[in-house]
């Protein structure tokens, strides 16, 4: 016992600069994420901005009973589920088919410009992005409206109608993120053996068979990983994005678990009630995430940790 | 006619699809400029899509002219210094100490690192954490909340192990401290690395909207971003216009265009010199991450 803790003794000492250097680092991770973490005992409380946490009363699970018998909880949560499954489904592949367009194209200036070109939108910000949407699809003003109303057809409330917002939501998802996407889906493809495309043309395959017996099989791999990565997504949408599309016309879709505690917790101050629903989600992440990476570690040597 | 030979049906879709990405991903900007630069009798009328028509920068100067815009610009250009100063610092140190094979508690360190990968205490004990310690509404509750990425501390303790261990090693022949290693040799060695981690700094702070929206009430504090979404978003805009006495010669439409267009512009004129980067982030992020 003395002997193991004179070598950890020794080992702080021997390693005090590098300790000294990592103090930083811990110290944000205490500050910022895992003081929060315990913050979320407010949930159990009645919070009250004046009596702080060592005043409030408790109130055991009541916040918890009052999200599960609101009816409202189960439309949040669905339209979270929903948004986040149906990006999920049409933003996954929307890289891969990309990438494998670049990968067959023959003119390389062109390809390349392309690429630069598609990469571009993954640098702006939610509010740009948001923003153009808006402007794009006004009623009134937008150009896509234009363009309906001169094929002679009535123009389209995009975003003042619940029916669009998902649309809206994961195209602009697509449009911002799949040109970026395609880089690691371009590493896999660029390490395909060259032989088996020169074998595939012995063989009398032709481009369309190329791509389907050689360049698609080449990037198996990738995808699992990727697909694991990403399916996390599908219980977190953040805020941003949903935040800034959604308005009080198209609320029954846009309305989600994160926009839904920030209006409620930060807007309307039912602090301990908006804490509540933070802490059932992130142990729906934490569980969702914790699984995904269990499966990817059965399925190959790639995991998070 | 022989250069044409081997093209067949298959290129030539591909070719309109991508032709097709290229516009989809160009349109939105051009349209924006254009109706930015456009003069109202034209944009009214909706002749406007990819060439301005009756050129004018009244709409750029009405925006010039409000002093909202610029306090974003000023801002935002402060916490991205200040900030990304302190996450490369934490998180070069943080990485280096973190690469050490043999570092004490190296492995319960990391494992209360990733754990934050994992979960997460949610916006509201954040937010209440946040204001516990003061720095609700002040320049600190942009720059610190988010001072260290995760992701960015791993990728970057992954690539210094990776460094040859013969070159540190003759570093500390010659005599050389620990913490001299990392900065005469380790950070050396690293600059590809360290550049990207850092532009990646630079955009996500400069990116920042929620964390603002969220800690900041005051108008003077606000980054580009929280000013853009309010300018456009939320429509105050409209204010901007009766303001400047630009009222009749500027269309709404065109105004909003150019706030938004000035708001993406660093990053749309930027990119095209630090796109290499982002490309390798991406790959390191990804293989190695």
């Amino acid at each position: 016992m003395d002997l193991k803790r004179s070598s950890v003794l020794r080992g702080v000492k021997r390693d005090r600069v590098y300790l000294l250097l990592l103090a930083p680092a811990l110290l944000y991770f205490i500050l910022f994420r895992y003081v929060p973490m315990f913050g979320i005992v407010v949930s159990f409380m009645d919070y009250n901005l004046f009596k702080g946490v060592w005043h409030s009363p408790w109130v055991g699970l009541k916040h918890y009973r009052t999200f599960v018998h609101n009816p409202d909880a189960w439309i949040i949560i669905r339209n979270t589920l929903l948004l986040g499954l149906y990006r999920f489904i049409f933003s996954f592949p929307a890289p891969i088919i990309l990438a494998i367009l670049f990968h067959e194209m023959r003119w390389k200036r062109f390809r390349r410009f392309v690429q630069t070109v598609s990469y571009m939108p993954y640098f702006l910000s939610s509010v740009v992005v948001s923003s153009l949407m808006l402007m794009l699809l006004s009623p009134s003003t937008g150009w896509i409206n234009k363009a309906i109303q001169s094929l002679g057809f009535k123009p389209v409330l995009f975003l003042q109608d619940a029916a669009w917002f998902r649309t809206i939501y994961i195209g602009s998802d697509i449009w911002q993120y799949a040109g970026y996407g395609t880089i690691i889906f371009l590493a896999a493809l660029a390490s395909i053996d060259t032989q088996l495309y020169e074998a595939a043309k012995i063989d009398g395959a032709n481009r369309w068979r190329q791509t389907l017996h050689v360049t698609i099989p080449g990037l198996i791999p990738t995808t699992v990983i990727m697909f694991i990565l990403h399916i996390g997504g599908i219980v977190s949408v953040e805020l941003d994005k949903a935040f800034l599309l959604g308005n009080a016309a198209n609320r029954d879709t846009s309305d989600i678990i994160s926009t839904y505690v920030y209006r409620i917790g930060i807007l309307s101050g039912s602090f301990s009630y908006a804490a509540a629903i933070d802490l059932s989600i992130a142990v729906v992440t934490m569980l969702f995430i914790y699984g995904s990476n269990k499966i990817s570690r059965r399925l190959g040597e790639t995991s998070l940790w | 006619m022989v250069r044409l030979r081997g093209i067949g049906i298959f290129d030539v879709v591909n070719f309109l699809l991508l032709l097709l990405v290229a516009i989809a991903c160009l349109f939105p900007f051009v349209h924006m400029a254009s109706v930015a630069l456009s003069s109202p009798q034209y944009v009214v009328r909706n002749e406007v899509s990819i060439w301005p028509k009756g050129l004018q920068w009244d709409a750029v100067n009405a925006v010039f002219s409000d002093k909202r815009l610029w306090t974003g610009y000023r801002n935002t250009i402060f916490y991205v210094v200040l900030g990304t100063c302190i996450s490369m610092s934490i998180t070069i140190m943080g990485a280096y100490s973190l690469s050490r094979p043999n570092l004490i508690f190296r492995t319960p360190f990391m494992l209360f690192i990733v754990f934050t990968i994992m979960f997460f205490g949610g916006l509201i004990p954040f937010y209440l954490v946040m204001k516990a310690y003061g720095i609700l509404n002040t320049i600190w509750a942009i720059v610190l909340p988010n001072a260290l990425n995760t992701y960015y501390l791993i990728i970057m303790r992954t690539f210094f192990q990776g460094l040859p261990k013969e070159v540190e090693e003759s570093g500390r022949i010659d005599g050389l401290s620990d913490f001299r290693v990392l900065t005469s040799i380790v950070i050396p060695l690293s600059k590809p690395v360290l550049l990207t981690i850092g532009l990646f700094y630079v955009v996500d702070i400069w990116n920042n909207f929620s964390g603002a929206l969220v800690l900041l009430r005051d108008e003077s504090l606000f980054p580009l971003q929280l000013m853009l979404r309010n300018l456009v978003v939320v429509g105050q805009a409209g204010d901007v216009l009766e303001a400047s006495g630009f009222g009749p010669k500027v269309m709404l439409e065109s105004l909003k265009y150019a706030v938004i267009l000035l708001g993406c512009l660093p990053v749309i004129i930027v990119y095209p010199f630090i796109q290499k980067h982002f490309e390798q982030g991406a790959l390191i992020g990804s293989v190695k991450g």
